[in-house]
Formats: C-alpha cells, structure tokens, sequence
C-alpha cells in the first residue's frame, strides 16, 4: 500500500467521474430527470460506508483478539471515515428526496435506518472521550463498536424490507437493476464505487499514519 | 447452568433484602405514569391509540435503562473483584440478562396496569400484548445489560448509559411499538408473526454477542 499508484488511481477515477457523471448522457426518466445522477455520488457513499464501518469492526475484533495499538488505530480512523461518508451519504440523500420525493426529510425508512445508524457511531466517539485510560480505551471502545455494529445490521438490511419504504430498490420501486439495459449508467457508476472508497482508504491511512507519528512524538 | 440459577436466585435475595432499590425504581415508573396523565389533562380512553401506544413505550424505555444501569454501574468495585474470582463470566452475564429480563418483566406489567388504570385500555388483542410485554423485557434486557457492564466502566456512565444504550435498543423498540399497534387495533396475529420473528432475531444476535463480547470486559 505504500506504492504511489493507487493514489493516482483514485485521482484519476474521481476526476473521470465527477466530470463525466456531470456531463454524460444519463437515461431520461420521470420525476428522476437529473437527479438520476445522484447514482453517483449518493449511492458510493454507502457502498463506502459499510466497507470502511466492517474494516473497522475487523481491526476491534483482531484488537481483542492481541491487544496491539495499531488496531485500534485503524479501527477508530475506519470508523471516522465511516461516518463521514454515512454524514455525506445521509446529506446527498436529502438533496436528492428534496427534488423527488418533494421533501428534506420525509421520515422513510431509509433515512431513519441511517440517522440511527449514525447516532451508535458518534455513541461510539463519545465513549472513546469519556475513558481516560489508553489500554482500558481500546478494549472498552473496541467491545461497543463490535456490539454497535451487529446491532445495526439488522437495522440497515432487515428493517427497511419490512415496512415500505420510497426509496429505490424497495417496496417494489424499481432500484438499480431495473436500469440493467442502460449501460451508461454503470459506466460511471462502477469507476465512482471504486474511487469513493479508495479516497475513503487513503484518507483513513493518512489519519493512522498521523496518529503513529504523535505517538512516536510522546 | 446450575451456576446461572443459584446466581439470579442470589440476586432475588439481595434485592428482596435491600427493596429501596426495586422500590426506588417502581416509584420512579408510577410517578412517570401519573405525570404524564397529568400533563395530558384527559380523562380515560380519550387518548388517542397512537399516542398512547408511543406514550407507554416511551416510559417503559426510560425505565428500562434507570432499572438495568442498575445492574453493573451501581456496583461496588469490591464485589466485582469477589465475583472474578468466583464466577465464570459467561454465567455471570447470562445470569444478569435472564435476571434483568425477570426484573423488566414485573415492571412492565405493573406499568401496565397503573398505566391503563389512569389513562384507560384500547387493548383489542389482549393475549397478543402481553406476549409483546414479555418479549419487550426480554429484548430491553438483552441490549441493555451488556450496554450498561460497558457505561459502568467509563467516568460520567449514567449519562453515558442512555446515549449507548439508545440506538441500540431502536430497531428492537420499534418491531415492539409495531407489535403492541397491532394488538391495540386488534389486527389478525398473522399480521405480526414477521416483526415478531425479526425481534425474536435480534435478540438471538444481541445475546450472542454479548456472551462473547462481555469476557473481554471483564477483564479490565
């Protein structure tokens, strides 16, 4: 990971896809019109959310497993970004609703599935402040992200099926699969996955080196 | 096994032996009941059935968590050390779940009966409500015992236990409310079957985990 050439990568795709999810053509759709492409900036961000969120329950596991600071280094940075892209997924999300479904916040399940999913995680900081010990921190922080995150599969994958919910790829409503035929869409689509979360990674192992450096300084 | 009952039998007897607490916490439910009664200014049965259904949830949740942050904050460090010694942790938290969820239980259906003595009863699904009592202390005491073993090892904890504790137990609280709307309306039981078995799920999930998780705190 310390070779230069998937940064230039990330660069490259990111530019690749803001300017062509900007400017390509997209499939004309009622009510969605531009705002299909939102597809590319709202929809990665999950995608990004959840990886960065597992690589973080990963690095808790490994760190009870061997209490080794490097693993909590890289959970709470994982995490960090993690939210980050849930905050950014929830704001492009509403911008999004507000030209659709006419409203900021219409209380669907999805948004709701997501404010939630946001308030275990800044739980999960506020925790991280109130110990003072670094060992007791680590260990203590690493038992509730574990716990947080079992708890919100359910309310990410189980709940929004069982209540009827607006959004794409629910309830009936046609989600990205029903556009299958149009491959314009994925042409940008796939490269903005890819490039979100390596923008996600990078960021986060920027963070962690940071953090080694101030550890090394004390 | 036989470790788990003599422990919750140990804790019935504590608690039967010093009732301030149990009855601290039962004083605290009917005071939250008749304040809201209050506050409402109605007479029985005119709330409106969503209103009350939120109504009764909400203060069984805020006195689940004074009730279960009971079970590990408000312990003395001394008698921590006492059980390390004694105990295995696995029995210890499962003896603490299937005691909270005992405890949970008794409070919710005396909640119940204060509750739709002063606010009155809509209930068209009486069966059905109670087995959503029992599962929604079982489910309040699963999420939160392990929540609170966490909040007891941090400095300012009370504040910490219902921060920790509250998206954690939503996903739960709301396959409850669903559960306890239908039974109010008095719709067909097969309408509730899937929220059931989804709670029925997360709790599984809950307690697992918890099982695993909690020898790692108990370390420290």
């Amino acid at each position: 990971m310390r070779k230069p050439w998937w940064k230039i990568l990330t660069v490259l795709l990111l530019l690749y896809v803001v300017v062509g999810g900007l400017l390509m053509e997209v499939p004309r759709l009622v009510i969605l019109n531009e705002t299909i492409r939102a597809l590319y900036f709202h929809v990665p961000m999950w995608f990004g959310m959840i990886l960065m969120l597992v690589v973080s329950v990963v690095y808790s596991i490994r760190y009870l497993l061997r209490s080794d600071t490097v693993n909590d280094d890289f959970a709470i940075e994982f995490a960090n970004v993690g939210v980050i892209f849930g905050v950014l997924g929830i704001l492009t999300g509403m911008l999004w609703a507000q030209f659709t479904w006419g409203d900021w916040w219409s209380g669907d399940p999805k948004q709701n599935g997501a404010a939630i999913g946001l308030l275990i995680y800044f739980a999960y900081f506020i925790l991280r402040g109130s110990l003072d010990n670094d060992e007791q921190r680590a260990r203590i922080s690493a038992v509730y992200n574990i716990f947080a995150f079992f708890a919100l599969i359910p309310l990410l994958f189980i709940l929004p099926r069982l209540t009827d919910s607006l959004h794409p790829g629910n309830g009936g409503n046609p989600g990205f699969n029903a556009y299958d035929l149009d491959s314009r869409l994925r042409m940008v689509f796939y490269p903005a996955v890819i490039g979100w979360t390596l923008l996600g990674v990078w960021i986060a192992t920027l963070r962690i080196r940071i953090r080694k450096l101030e550890q090394t300084i004390e | 096994m036989s470790g788990v009952i003599n422990f919750i039998k140990k804790e019935v007897l504590l608690e039967w032996r010093q009732r301030y607490a149990i009855n601290g916490i039962l004083l605290y439910l009917v005071s939250t009941i008749f304040i809201c009664y209050l506050s409402f200014n109605v007479k029985a049965n005119q709330l409106n059935p969503v209103t009350w259904n939120a109504l009764f949830w909400i203060i069984l949740l805020f006195t689940a968590i004074n009730a279960v942050a009971k079970s590990f904050i408000q312990e003395k460090e001394g008698k921590f050390l006492y059980y390390y010694w004694l105990i295995k942790p696995q029995t210890l938290i499962v003896a603490r779940i299937l005691y909270n969820a005992l405890l949970m239980l008794i409070l919710a259906v005396l909640g119940f009966v204060m509750y739709s003595l002063v606010l009155g009863n809509p209930i068209h699904d009486p069966l059905l409500f109670v087995i959503n009592l029992l599962m929604a202390a079982i489910s309040f005491s699963s999420a939160l015992t392990m929540i609170s073993a966490i909040a007891s090892k941090a400095n300012n904890n009370q504040t910490l236990m219902a921060i920790l504790g509250f998206p954690v137990i939503l996903p739960m609280l709301l396959m409850i409310i669903k559960i306890s709307k239908n039974a109010l309306d008095g719709i067909e039981r097969s309408a509730s079957y899937d929220e059931m078995l989804t709670l029925l799920a997360i709790n599984l999930i809950v307690g697992a985990v918890s099982y695993l998780l909690f020898p790692y705190l108990w370390r420290s």
